[in-house]
């Protein structure tokens, strides 16, 4: 909700910006205070449990107030152990995004370009995307152990159907008018992919990827589930095996602020190159 | 001198979009093609400039027979379609290959100058207004000094008075170099403003029905007499075609009719 909002201050800020240098910082100072109202329940919310738990009205033994929450983060930040699970989590998530979203980004291009290549891999993928990605489990353990390697593959599965899907249909979806554009100017097959087709499928493509990064933490979940020592999904499984609530919650804010940063960082490295886009279309 | 000799085109779903189509533009010269909609008009200039095959005939342009795209001939479209993500020069810029940046960028501002887009050169073509984009375009296709330029009812989705401006930057790029030119319209008025000769479609299939020749003199004053005549004789052809769908026309004594009243 706050990246509608901020994308539609960027969008009118650019617009005031071509029209007049200095209306442009006036809009840049002026700052939508209804942004914060989204603040407003989860704060209160917290707020009423807190004292609910301090004034006795509940135990909070089950559903820790905040204060114990925050208490056993910070726990866990001091004694190091939080950096070392963020840390194993993000890399997993990092290196099953790589091989997933370079494999979707590289079929997804063939099948998208290329019609004979479509027909031939399309079905199978299609086919492999209706399974459920957490029922590969058993079979990667069989096949790659129960170490990193299987860890890595599911989350790469889970990234590589959303980024193939993306890139396939933005490419199909390419404006046939724009293609002519190319033609008129006869720019070769090279040419064209590179001038016309690659910025045409770019907006589409971040979108692919920001998915693909979802799904890449999602399943990162799931793979610490299946027996790991370290990561923050396995903060969770040991908190519910040893009843500590606290280091649940702990570790799932951990999770959502490790995604939202991913992402943000997703966001902000490729918007250069989607500057020129006419939609508020990041609020996605 | 762009000839199409006995041109044809039935696309795939059996749609005859023309039928034996021979015409002769001259170099330099202004033809508009008028019609209703579905007389092959857009049909036409795509063979022209390559973007489609012709089922039967065939397009020359000089001694060169045109079978596909051709550097010497560009294209206006009914659109602007300018590519988004490039700002107004680098859209202008689009087919300036193999020359250096310097050039590419003087060419670029003595045609961001003829259509008074100067000091709109940085921006996203997302900021421009309908007409200042389709001076994008049109910029974006003189810049590479075509000999045939082909334009498809470039001006039908603007105001009246964009259009007047847009014709003025039109000839006034026309003039620099002269290429020929094929302009399809649905307006007369249009028309007999720009062109040297109207050329009088009908559909079904698409086919020229009448030619009539434009000869006032250039500049041209749209509320002198000449020009109410000749946009009455071009609105009775365009009349003919629509009644007499199978009737022939009498071009000749439409000619000598003209010859007489100039
Ligand atoms: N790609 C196509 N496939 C089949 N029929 C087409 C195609 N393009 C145009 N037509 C048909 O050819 C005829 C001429 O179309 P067009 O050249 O667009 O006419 P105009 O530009 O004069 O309105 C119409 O009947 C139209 O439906
Ligand atoms: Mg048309």
């Amino acid at each position: 909700m706050t990246g509608k909002a901020a994308s539609q201050a960027w969008s009118s800020h650019e617009g005031a910006a071509a029209l007049a240098a200095p209306a442009s910082t006036e809009k840049r100072r002026a700052f939508d205070w209804r942004i914060l109202l989204g603040f407003f329940l989860p704060i209160a919310i917290a707020l009423l449990w807190e004292a609910a738990v301090k004034s006795g009205l509940a135990q909070g033994r089950l559903v820790p107030p905040p204060s114990r929450i925050i208490a056993t983060l910070w726990g866990l930040a001091q004694t190091g152990e939080l950096w070392a699970h963020t840390w194993m989590t993000l890399w997993r998530v990092l290196v099953g995004f790589v091989i997933g979203a370079a494999a979707g980004i590289v079929l997804g291009a063939m099948s998208g370009a290329n019609r004979t290549i479509r027909q031939l891999l399309d079905p199978t993928l299609q086919a492999l995307r209706a399974i459920p990605s957490i029922a590969w489990v058993p079979l990667f353990i069989l096949w790659l152990g129960i170490f990193e390697a299987s860890k890595v593959a599911l989350i790469a599965v889970g990234v590589f159907f959303p980024v193939y899907l993306g890139i396939a249909g933005a490419i199909l979806s390419v404006d046939r008018k724009l293609v002519e554009v190319g033609h008129v100017f006869r720019l070769s097959r090279i040419q064209l992919a590179r001038r016309i087709l690659l910025p045409a499928v770019l907006p589409e493509a971040v979108i692919a990827l920001r998915s693909g990064l979802g799904l890449g933490f999602m399943f990162v979940v799931a793979a610490e589930f299946m027996g790991a020592s370290e990561g923050l999904g396995y903060l969770l499984v040991d908190g519910q095996q040893m009843g500590k609530p606290d280091q649940i919650l702990a570790a799932i804010i951990a999770f959502a602020l490790l995604g939202k940063t991913a992402d943000s960082l997703l966001v902000a490295a490729t918007k250069p190159l989607v500057r020129w886009q006419d939609t508020v279309r990041e609020r996605l | 001198m762009l000839s199409l000799e006995h041109l044809s085109k039935t696309y795939a779903d059996g749609t005859r979009a023309l039928s034996d189509i021979n015409l002769t533009v001259h170099e330099g010269e202004i033809v508009s093609l008028i019609g209703g909609s579905g007389c092959g008009k857009t049909t036409l200039l795509r063979l022209i400039a390559g973007l489609d095959r012709e089922s039967a005939g065939r397009i020359r342009l000089d001694d060169e027979v045109l079978s596909g795209p051709h550097p010497a001939v560009g294209i206006v479209f009914q659109e602007p379609r300018l590519l988004p993500w490039l700002s107004v020069s680098d859209n202008i810029a689009f087919g300036l290959d193999g020359l250096s940046a310097a050039q590419k960028k003087a060419r670029v501002a003595h045609a961001l100058e003829k259509v008074s887009l100067v000091e709109h050169a940085d921006r996203w073509p997302r900021d421009l207004s309908g007409g200042q984009q389709q001076r994008v375009s049109i910029a974006r296709a003189f810049v590479t000094n075509p000999k045939v330029l082909l334009l498809d009812e470039p001006f039908s989705a603007l105001d009246a008075f964009t259009r007047a401006s847009l014709h003025e930057h039109l000839l006034g790029l026309w003039e620099e170099t002269r290429p020929t030119v094929v302009l399809v319209t649905h307006d007369v008025q249009e028309a007999v403003t720009l062109a040297d000769r109207a050329v009088v479609m009908q559909p079904k299939p698409g086919r020229i029905f009448d030619e009539l020749p434009l000869t006032l003199s250039r500049p041209r004053d749209r509320t002198g007499l000449p020009f109410e005549t000749s946009v009455r004789r071009v609105l009775t052809a365009l009349d003919h075609s629509l009644k007499a769908p199978q009737a022939q026309p009498q071009r000749e004594r439409d000619r000598q009719a003209a010859a007489l009243w100039w």
